[in-house]
């Protein structure tokens, strides 16, 4: 019941969120989210339930997008005759063929061994995309027209927000396939395999076969998401297949949480987010993605998703609220100490004489805004330190079970 | 043709011992934690930026020794405070950790030293012609790369079979448990060698800045390439990194050299493809203009037939 319910709440999520932001921006940045998210989850079929390490799956990505421009262009052309609603189908097909082939020699093995045959492959492809110009269109890329095709019920797709409808909806049937996956037995020894791929040739099933059968799915719908691209940009270039784009999703989907469907859509609608809100403000967004990245792996293992999920049990245990107080105390010399070491950074950044920060005037150039903020920032992180030894106690005392002094007889 | 051939061959010498002290580094890292390092091409291009900037102060020779020694430092820093603390999460966490770091490193780079190309230049006193072959000048400063990478392999192979050290460092690589057993501290000797391999990085980083120019996407560019070499030689072997990596050197500096391609291939068997085709462009490839894909295809085709490299006595 609690399934069909989250899923009828993503549903409404998706025609309700247009209507809620409807400036332009916020149209163009729902249309990245759709993207993303189908991106990252075709991700995770590799590395999250199939324990393969790709550092290569813009390729697929980019090759379905490359596909449905090239389709794009034969509807233009008119060579060809269908409705533009079909062209993400393009690309999957296409991202299809080319994991079939990549992964007839790619899936033999698992951890380094296929991590380094992603890396190749993805490096081999990225460099010939610019050497083989009449498909790749070399530097430039090569880009088309959405709105030549027949119009479906009326829309044409010439604005941006039937692009998002479209794209929200194969969202929504992307998501529903990839997530019935997980529940077929495929999907089941993608996980046996990723665990023990031992233990799975043992009881009968080829642990390659496995592998490869995630691999082709999980092309599939890069492929899908990258028709999407196409569609939403109507260009593409060498740029969404090389590893830029492979890092990307291993980040969207890593920092969401590898171990849970829905880690890296949630990742990739936090990373998506940062990437078009934080852009806006600092150019030095990249340096804090990368700090951001680095700390998650360190410290939260196991992702965004991974963190809320690790309250599950004081939740069942009805102790949630013996957290809330422990979390706003640590919280608030982490903030300041965040808040102060941002500051130093863009403050060492700027040029300009003076520099705001939050309505405070620094001086770049003074030696009082920088022992401020370093006397604030240390004070912080002492404080931060200080508060540490009784958030772990809550935690402890949150997740174990009560139990009532036993009266001896 | 024999004047294209030799400096074709010396260049290649040049990259390829220049990719071997990345190699080394990174595969001793390697066959001893576990860990394929991704962010080692990044302290090869901190490398190259210390020695920058300390050569704009002492000089550049107080910079060969300094640079290397501070990455070293960064380095072991980093294993001991970032790497180990992944290590409990897996190999994928470290691997993605290296690669967070990468990415780190490189935007840590355009932070503290901007996006534009540093004057890094080679010092005066080896800027020289070090002989005249064929009318073209051989600069005494690649002469002296040559050199310091020979160094150095020497020295590495010296230390890892003649000393002590260096038979501790080979036992912890097969058997950990056993040598910390014996009362060694196997988590200072993993310190010491990412130390010392990440400081290895940064020598060549420090010797080919001044070449092969210093700015913020020179990580990027050997980064995958050092990759390439080490899982061609085989991970974990040093022997089969010196052959990767003046095998990749070569065939590149070869590629570049070249002016044959697909034209000349089709003429000498008498076939001509002329119809207006998408694949066309590929019987127009010229063999420098495949030059940059060659490493990767190589990769492939012996991750394909020889999982564990040429000289890789396991998989991963």
């Amino acid at each position: 019941m609690l399934k069909y319910l989250s899923w009828a709440l993503f549903a409404i999520a998706l025609i309700v969120l247009p209507q809620i932001f409807t400036s332009i921006l916020s149209v163009s940045i729902l249309n990245q989210m759709c993207i993303a998210i189908v991106f990252a989850l075709s991700y995770n079929m590799l590395l999250g339930q199939g324990g393969m390490l790709s550092f290569g799956h813009a390729v697929y990505f980019g090759l379905g997008g490359f596909m449905a421009v090239h389709a794009l262009l034969a509807i233009e052309n008119e060579e060809m005759m269908f409705s533009v609603t079909l062209i993400p189908l393009v690309g999957g097909l296409f991202g299809l063929c080319a994991a079939l082939f990549i992964g007839s020699f790619s899936t033999h093995k698992a951890g380094t061994v296929f991590a380094m045959i992603s890396l190749g492959v993805g490096e081999l492809i990225a460099a010939s995309s610019l050497i083989l110009v009449s498909f790749f269109g070399g530097e430039a890329g090569i880009s088309a027209d959405r709105t030549f095709g027949p119009p479906f019920f009326g829309f044409d797709f010439a604005q941006n927000i039937e692009v998002y409808y479209l794209a929200a909806a194969w969202l929504f049937l992307a998501t529903v396939c990839m997530y019935l996956f997980t529940q077929t037995p495929a999907g089941r020894m993608a996980n046996a395999v990723r665990d023990n791929p031992e233990r799975a040739e043992f009881i009968g099933y080829s642990a390659r076969r496995v592998r490869f059968i995630s691999f082709i799915f999980s092309g599939f719908f890069a492929g899908i998401a990258g028709g999407l691209f196409a569609l939403n940009y109507e260009i593409l270039t060498e740029q969404n297949l090389n590893a830029v784009t492979s890092g990307n999703v291993l980040l969207m989907a890593y920092i969401g949480g590898l171990g849970f469907f829905i880690g890296p859509m949630v990742g990739a609608v936090v990373l998506t987010l940062i990437n078009s809100v934080l852009s806006n403000y600092t150019d030095l967004w990249l340096l804090y993605l990368g700090l951001m990245f680095v700390l998650t792996v360190m410290f939260l293992p196991r992702g965004l998703t991974g963190f809320l999920m690790m309250h599950r049990t004081p939740w069942h245990l009805g102790k949630l609220h013996l957290l809330a107080k422990p979390y706003a105390i640590t919280a608030v010399p982490s903030a300041i100490f965040v808040l102060a070491l941002v500051a130093i950074i863009e403050m060492s950044h700027s040029n300009a004489p003076t520099f705001n920060f939050l309505g405070i005037a620094l001086n770049p150039d003074s030696f009082i805004s920088w022992g401020a903020l370093l006397i604030i920032a240390t004070l912080a992180f002492v404080a931060l330190r200080k508060t540490l030894p009784s958030l772990r106690d809550a935690w402890d005392t949150a997740n174990t079970i009560d139990t009532k002094p036993q009266e001896r007889t | 043709m024999i004047e294209v051939l030799v400096f074709a061959t010396l260049n290649g010498l040049v990259t390829g011992l220049l990719l071997f002290m990345l190699a080394s580094g990174l595969t001793l890292i390697f066959s001893m934690m576990g860990v394929l390092n991704f962010a080692h091409a990044s302290f090869y291009m901190l490398g190259a930026y210390f020695a920058y900037s300390i050569s704009l102060y002492l000089g550049f020779w107080p910079a060969l020794i300094v640079a290397p020694v501070l990455v070293g430092l960064l380095g072991a820093l980093i294993e001991r405070y970032g790497l180990r603390r992944v290590h409990k999460s897996g190999h994928v966490a470290e691997l993605i950790f290296t690669f967070g770091l990468a990415f780190l490193i490189e935007e840590a780079v355009q932070f503290f030293w901007g996006r534009a190309t540093k004057d890094y230049r080679s010092p005066d006193l080896l800027d020289f012609p070090l002989f005249t072959l064929f009318g073209q000048n051989f600069p005494a400063y690649k002469a002296f790369m040559i050199f310091i990478s020979i160094a150095i392999f020497i020295g590495l192979y010296f230390v890892l079979t003649r000393t002590r050290i260096g038979i501790i460092i080979q036992a912890a690589i097969t058997h950990p448990h056993t040598v910390a057993n014996l009362g060694h501290n196997v988590p200072l000797i993993f310190m010491a060698v990412f130390g010392v391999g990440t400081g290895l990085a940064g020598l060549a980083g420090v010797i080919a800045g001044p070449v092969l120019t210093t700015f913020p996407g020179m990580a990027v560019v050997l980064g995958s390439i050092v990759f390439v070499i080490v899982v061609i030689g085989g991970l974990g072997s040093l022997a089969g990194a010196l052959v990767a990596s003046l095998l990749i050197g070569l065939l590149q500096s070869y590629a570049i050299a070249s002016d044959v391609g697909m034209p000349d291939l089709l003429a000498w068997l008498g076939v001509s493809f002329e119809r207006d085709h998408p694949l066309n462009d590929i019987w127009r490839l010229t063999l420098p203009q495949v030059a940059p894909i060659l490493p990767y295809l190589l990769l492939v085709l012996v991750l394909i037939f020889r999982p564990s490299g040429l000289f890789g006595k396991r998989e991963s």
